[in-house]
């Protein structure tokens, strides 16, 4: 019997936990998985080993919450909830506990307590989940004053309610979206007492299977997404996006932005104009001035008629951060919600955006694109939001216990 | 003698009456009596309710080498609690009051769960809220009790008619 590639007895564990018992595990532990009985003592025929993809487990316990410096899953869904009336500390603390317990065991590919379609856990596909704290919820729990403050507006905005704010945001990602919707299901189910959802919006990647995870996607405008991201585990990384003190320490910040891209405008562009507009080639993602994707863009360089080859008004001279560790960790999902009667498509980007200090990195460089960007002739902000996302938790802790308990 | 198990949270340091129960790797979730409780109680949660009737769930683990029988639960959130089986096939089952009680054979296990066994509460008079952590304790044919208590989830099914026995 393969392991293929998963620590021993780790498959055993969740094959038996089909009754929501982990005891079953520990008694099946020691023989073959194909032998594991179900709840009723019956075979598991027909079963299949499963593939790679399908049994990889994203650790849930941590300093930090997973779903951060995870390398990104094909899929994507963010829930924004709006507390119920009534909601307070007391109340927020069973939620979390709640929450947390199903996140913890779904994402090691076991059934949530109650759970009623207990096989659709079984492949947790590195399934993650990330909760992130809005400005309301700190007031229903009586700490206002460490409530994330709220963004400037921006020249560029046209926000709609439907898509901004909200008290809880539940971010899940997984590299497979059956896996997905089961997750999403039980922690609404979780949730509902407690609260009403405000929005969700669902986003997809290439998925690891097809470009290699690490490598910068694209986005549904063609262009290469992400190329100046901070690396996880380097230094550069920890100081751009984890908090270092208080309680959100371990923490993040989350800022959620729907960006709708009008696609049948950039259709009409030329391919030329679109490199100008952003700075870089659409082939390879190298800069104009430069061969490759990882070369630094040379803003000096300037062209025959003298003027800069990488425009003044480029997208990737706006954006530029010298100071790695006061850049933003962009972890950008496409969406693309239907077609209207003319076949103009609702798409665009969920730009998740996690930094350490949302007004020392993200508000500067989104200020300065709304004051000039080239590209902001194709993209609209529609939808806007900003959480604290709590540190992680052990195994017997809570997400959340650092501001609730 | 009553045991408490912290339910939901992970002990891996109280793993070894499991252990000995013949199961040679650790499973997480699993909170173990001490060495000397006849029954450890995994993974419970109760049904929540504002009133009426509900029922709690668990597996039951019988770490003994002899049959342990649950003859009677109870909990404050309801003055009455009874065992309860689930009989009937697909289309019409009915739940009724299990006499001789739940028997977990030696070193084996019982799952109280929707559609089966369960404890069920028959007269709510503590609301249930979601999340709140609801004291159990079941008593053993030999007087012995053990004590847990059990997350309280919404939870749409559980829904069997009852027929009281007669």
């Amino acid at each position: 019997m393969s392991e293929r590639g998963l620590p021993g007895g780790r498959r055993l564990t969740r094959r038996g936990l089909l009754a929501g018992g982990a005891v079953a595990a520990a008694a099946a532990a020691c023989a073959p998985a194909s032998a594991a009985p179900d709840a009723a003592g019956r075979a598991p025929a027909g079963q299949q080993e499963p593939l790679p993809g399908g049994a990889a487990v994203e650790p849930f316990h941590g300093v930090h919450q997973a779903g951060v410096a995870t390398s990104p899953q094909t899929f994507a869904v963010f829930a924004g909830f709006d507390l119920r009336p009534g909601t307070d500390r007391a109340a927020l603390t069973r939620l979390m506990r709640l929450l947390t317990d199903d996140a913890r065991r779904l994402t090691r590919g076991e059934p949530a307590l109650a759970d009623t379609d207990a096989e659709l856990a079984l492949l947790p596909a590195r399934l993650t989940v990330t909760f992130g704290f809005g400005a309301g919820l700190f007031e229903a729990a009586g700490a206002g004053h460490l409530a994330p403050r709220p963004l400037p507006a921006f020249k560029v905005d046209a926000l709609q309610p439907r898509w901004s704010g909200g008290d809880l945001m539940v971010q899940v990602c997984a590299d497979d979206r059956v896996t997905l919707a089961h997750a999403l299901r039980v922690l609404v189910r979780d949730a509902r007492s407690f609260a009403t959802v405000r929005w969700t919006q669902h986003g997809f990647r290439q998925s690891p299977q097809v470009r290699a995870p690490g490598t910068t996607q694209r986005n549904l405008m063609g262009q290469l997404d992400g190329t100046v991201n901070p690396r996880p585990g380097s230094p550069e990384f920890d100081r751009a996006v984890w908090v270092r003190d208080g309680w959100l320490r371990g923490g993040t910040t989350l800022v959620l932005r729907r960006i709708r891209m009008d696609l049948e405008k950039w259709d009409a562009a030329d391919r030329a104009a679109k490199e100008f507009s952003v700075g870089r080639r659409l082939d390879s993602g190298a800069p104009l001035t430069g061969r490759a994707e990882a070369d630094e863009p040379d803003f000096a360089a300037a062209g025959p008629s003298g003027l800069p080859v990488i425009s003044e008004y480029a997208h990737i001279r706006r954006a530029r951060v010298a100071d790695p560790g006061m850049r933003i960790l962009r972890r950008a999902y496409n969406y693309e919600d239907g077609l209207s009667p003319e076949g103009r498509p609702d798409a665009g980007l969920l730009f998740a955006s996690y930094q350490a200090d949302v007004a020392r990195q993200f508000v500067p460089i989104q200020q300065r694109l709304a004051e000039v960007d080239l590209l902001n002739q194709w993209i609209t902000p529609i939808g806007s939001a900003v959480f604290a996302v709590p540190p992680g938790c052990s195994p017997d802790g809570w997400i959340g216990e650092t501001l609730l308990s | 003698m009553t045991i408490t198990t912290i339910t939901n949270r992970m002990l891996p340091a109280a793993l070894a009456a499991l252990l000995a129960a013949g199961a040679c790797a650790p499973a997480e979730g699993q909170v173990p009596a001490s060495a000397a409780a006849p029954l450890s109680v995994a993974d419970p949660w109760v049904k929540t309710a504002r009133s009426g009737m509900s029922a709690a769930f668990a597996t039951l683990v019988n770490t003994t080498g002899e049959a342990v029988t649950v003859v009677a639960a109870s909990t404050p959130v309801s003055p009455s609690v009874e065992l309860h089986e689930v009989v009937g096939d697909g289309g019409t089952t009915t739940m009724r009051r299990k006499e001789d009680g739940i028997v977990i054979p030696a070193g084996g296990r019982h799952v109280l769960q929707p559609g089966g066994d369960h404890i069920m509460l028959m007269n709510v008079r503590t609301a249930i809220e979601p999340g709140t952590e609801v004291p159990f304790t079941l008593t053993l044919r030999d007087g012995r009790t053990v004590s847990f208590t059990a997350v309280a989830k919404d939870f749409a099914g559980a829904n069997e008619s009852y027929a009281p026995h007669e």
